[in-house]
């Protein structure tokens, strides 16, 4: 009894034994790589050579990566395909939430099930999918593209050619965002459901009787309604087509394609690392890529407080 | 077995003489195996290494009984990550690590690995019964030998017999030279439709390598000065060009879906590969078209490796299992009947000179229509010679590449390409 007096826990101890599982594991998994990164950020290291290694280089790593061709280069191609996947997923997100909310009662939750599936698909398992839909010779895509072609009128709109989705520069970027739009529009489209359901249905109503149609009830109502949420989606998709890497790295078998055209910066600092040698480069650049998504999610939060709050 | 072939493993006859310094541990760790405390040597390995070492077992439980293997396999690139995170951090390392020979180089720069050639393990009096240029490779700037060479991957030229044949294609107008090559390409496509090769890029990667000789760099020479703009490497981004305008090239990548359709398909009708692809594919492939394929020699005598296996020991091993694990590399590298198994098994193509005089080396090969094509990879191999490994090849192989893909497929000039790639190279050489 008196054993497990002693280990029993006080009201004041319950909390701090509570988190200590989290916070151990985040200072293994979180806090300490966080803060290796940033002591290598300041360092050259021949990773083979062990930990003692390490030469202090000040800020020569910084210089190096602002002044490397390629890092620009995979900003360049981030930003691309973070606008060109994630914009159309808000546009096309928000639409259909209201519809699935409106129009579908029966069978509602298997609609959504099914555009949340590729969420929570695999990442290796989707890109497979899609490499194989992608292949220039053997793809459907093509081959409904070489089908279009027969189409009377439009027929000739189409491509003569088979398309190298993945082999050629200018179509790379395009083949990736498509898959990452279609991988979290269902994501966004359970947000924006979740946040209609919250708009109280008198509003609705009461516009109804003022005469507003469909299309006015959505512009004066459901959108300013959205407000919040489409801040919170928004601020999720900067973030993470900022740190695209899964879908272009398995797509483009981790080189980031032809002429880098699907290399997003972090499959460029992690190959740094990791095929080029040069942690210390690599380090450098994560933390520039961290102020880079730092400063466009500020830059988020004060387009969507510009306008004042939702209420 | 002649007797001078036969494996003499340290503590079974003259552990004493040949590995002086080992010699005690090598003790300790046979009286550890007899102690109620078994022994396990860790083996770090990837796809066909780990099944090669786990078929040794029995050989190796036999000379070491009480003394385990374990072999801890992963995914090529996965294991080389794994490598780069346990020497970093001496954390998890294993007692053997297997290395692909892109990692030997740059694993070589850094100083995470026992020099074999050390008295206290002696390869340096072994290395003549190696393939010379794998000793070359795994041998640092110091001077260390660094790894010993498990299997090699001599380059050979394979290529579809029959549509060459229909095409008035003999095997001399194939090889002659790298211009007789495109022309003979020429004349297949016009008569088959087949393409000569699978990607461009394949050719520029064996002209840039023509002519070298051991310890010349590829990308860089050894004050680090950039090579990019040589006529090799003019006349290997000419030579693609030339393959593209023609369209030779199925502009397919390797191990891609398309690559091996068109193996199966015979829309590719040669390809230039370490000698390891005929055996894949016989087995997967392209199994169904079996007796049509034939092997030569590279265009233009050239001679390169592609791939091959070391077997290294990091430093950070406690001093009493490097020995074991020093054996261990020993029954892996140097017992011939472990190395032919390896080859017969997996086409590991072996390292070991004595095992490439067997008489498994003249037996015809069904596969290439009973050419008896192993001699011809064994001459191939005595002929390659080891390139000087800089810490940027894998960067300089990118840069490379995306300015040939601009040749290729946008139209640059190639003069101002490889300007470009020379730019981007000089200001990484010293990093």
């Amino acid at each position: 009894m008196r054993l497990r007096s002693r280990f029993r826990l006080t009201p004041a101890w319950t909390p701090y034994v509570l988190i200590l599982p989290f916070l151990l594991l985040f200072l293994v998994f979180n806090l300490f790589p966080l803060l290796f990164s940033l002591f290598l950020a300041f360092h050259s290291w021949e990773p083979t050579s062990g930990l003692t290694a390490m030469q202090f280089v000040g800020f020569d790593n910084f210089g190096f990566a602002l002044g490397d061709e390629w890092f620009w280069k995979s900003l360049r191609n981030t930003l691309w395909m973070a606008l060109a996947s994630g914009v159309p997923q808000h546009l096309v997100a928000i639409p259909l939430a209201c519809f699935v909310h409106s129009a579908l009662r029966r069978g509602r939750d298997w609609v959504v099930g099914a555009f949340f599936l590729p969420y929570i698909t695999s990442t290796v398992a989707i890109a497979i999918l899609f490499s194989a839909l992608f292949s220039t010779d053997y793809g459907l895509i093509n081959l409904g593209l070489q089908g279009l072609r027969h189409l009377p009128l439009i027929g000739a709109a189409f491509p003569a050619e088979p398309v190298d989705w993945m082999g050629r520069p200018e179509y790379i970027k395009p083949a990736i965002s498509l898959v990452v739009f279609w991988r979290y529009l269902g994501f966004n489209m359970v947000l924006y459901l979740a946040a209609l359901q919250t708009i109280p249905g008198d509003l609705y109503e009461a516009a109804r009787l003022d005469g507003a149609g469909p299309l006015r009830q959505f512009w004066f109502i459901t959108l300013p309604s959205l407000k919040p949420m489409i801040f919170f989606a928004v601020t999720l998709s900067v973030i993470g087509g900022l740190q695209l890497f899964e879908e272009p790295f398995i797509l483009t078998g981790g080189r980031g394609g032809s002429d880098q055209a699907g290399m997003s910066t972090a499959i460029y600092l992690y190959r740094m690392a990791f095929d080029f040698n040069d942690f210390g480069a690599a380090s450098a650049m994560s933390w520039l890529l961290f102020f880079l998504v730092a400063a466009l999610t500020a830059l988020t939060n004060r387009a969507f407080r510009a306008r004042g709050p939702a209420s | 077995m002649p007797e001078r072939d036969r494996l003499e493993l340290p503590g079974r006859r003259d552990a004493g003489r040949r590995l002086a310094g080992l010699a005690l541990a090598l003790a300790g760790g046979r009286s550890l195996a007899a102690a109620a405390q078994p022994v396990v040597l860790t083996v770090a390995a990837y796809p066909a290494v780990d099944d090669i070492v786990r078929e040794a077992r029995p050989r190796w439980n036999a000379l070491y009984p009480g003394v385990d293997i374990k072999v801890v396999s992963r995914q090529t690139s996965d294991h080389h990550t794994a490598m780069t995170t346990a020497l970093s951090t001496s954390f998890y390392l294993p007692d053997v690590m297997a290395l692909e020979v892109g990692y030997v180089g740059r694993f070589a720069q850094g100083g995470g690995l026992e020099d074999l050639g050390d008295a206290a393990y002696g390869m340096r009096h072994e290395a003549p019964q190696y393939v010379p240029y794998a000793v070359a490779q795994a041998t640092n700037r110091h001077g260390q030998i660094v790894a010993a060479p498990s299997d090699i991957g001599p380059g050979t030229l394979l290529y579809r017999h029959d549509l060459l044949t229909a095409a008035g294609v003999d095997e001399a107008a194939l090889t002659r030279s790298w211009d007789s090559f495109v022309a003979a390409g020429v004349r297949l496509k016009a008569a088959s439709g087949a393409f000569l090769l699978a990607n461009a890029r394949d050719l520029k990667d064996i002209v840039i390598r023509t002519g070298l000789r051991a310890g010349d760099g590829l990308y860089f020479d050894a004050d680090s000065n950039v090579l990019v703009e040589s006529p090799r490497f003019v006349r290997a981004f000419e030579l693609a060009r030339a393959a593209r305008q023609h369209k030779l090239d199925a502009r397919v990548t390797a191990w891609s879906n398309e690559w091996s359709e068109g193996f199966r398909r015979g829309t590719i009708a040669t390809q230039m590969s370490g000698a390891w692809l005929a055996g894949h594919l016989a087995n997967w492939l392209a199994p169904a078209t079996h007796g049509l394929w034939r092997a030569a020699q590279l265009p233009e005598g050239s001679f390169a490796a592609y791939g091959g296996t070391f077997l290294a020991i990091p430093r950070g091993v406690p001093a009493e299992r490097k020995a074991l694990a020093w054996a261990l590399i020993r029954l892996l590298t140097l017992d011939r009947e472990r190395q032919l198994a390896a080859f017969k098994a997996h086409d590991a193509f072996p390292g070991l000179l004595a095992a490439q005089q067997d008489d498994f080396f003249t037996q015809p090969l069904p596969f290439l229509g009973g050419q008896p094509a192993r001699a011809l990879w064994r001459d191939a191999a005595l002929h390659i010679s080891a390139i000087a490994v800089h810490k940027q090849d894998a960067f300089a192989d990118e840069v490379i590449n995306t300015e040939l893909d601009k040749v290729l497929d946008q139209g640059k000039a190639i003069a101002p390409a490889l300007s470009d790639a020379a730019r981007l190279l000089a200001r990484r050489a010293h990093r």
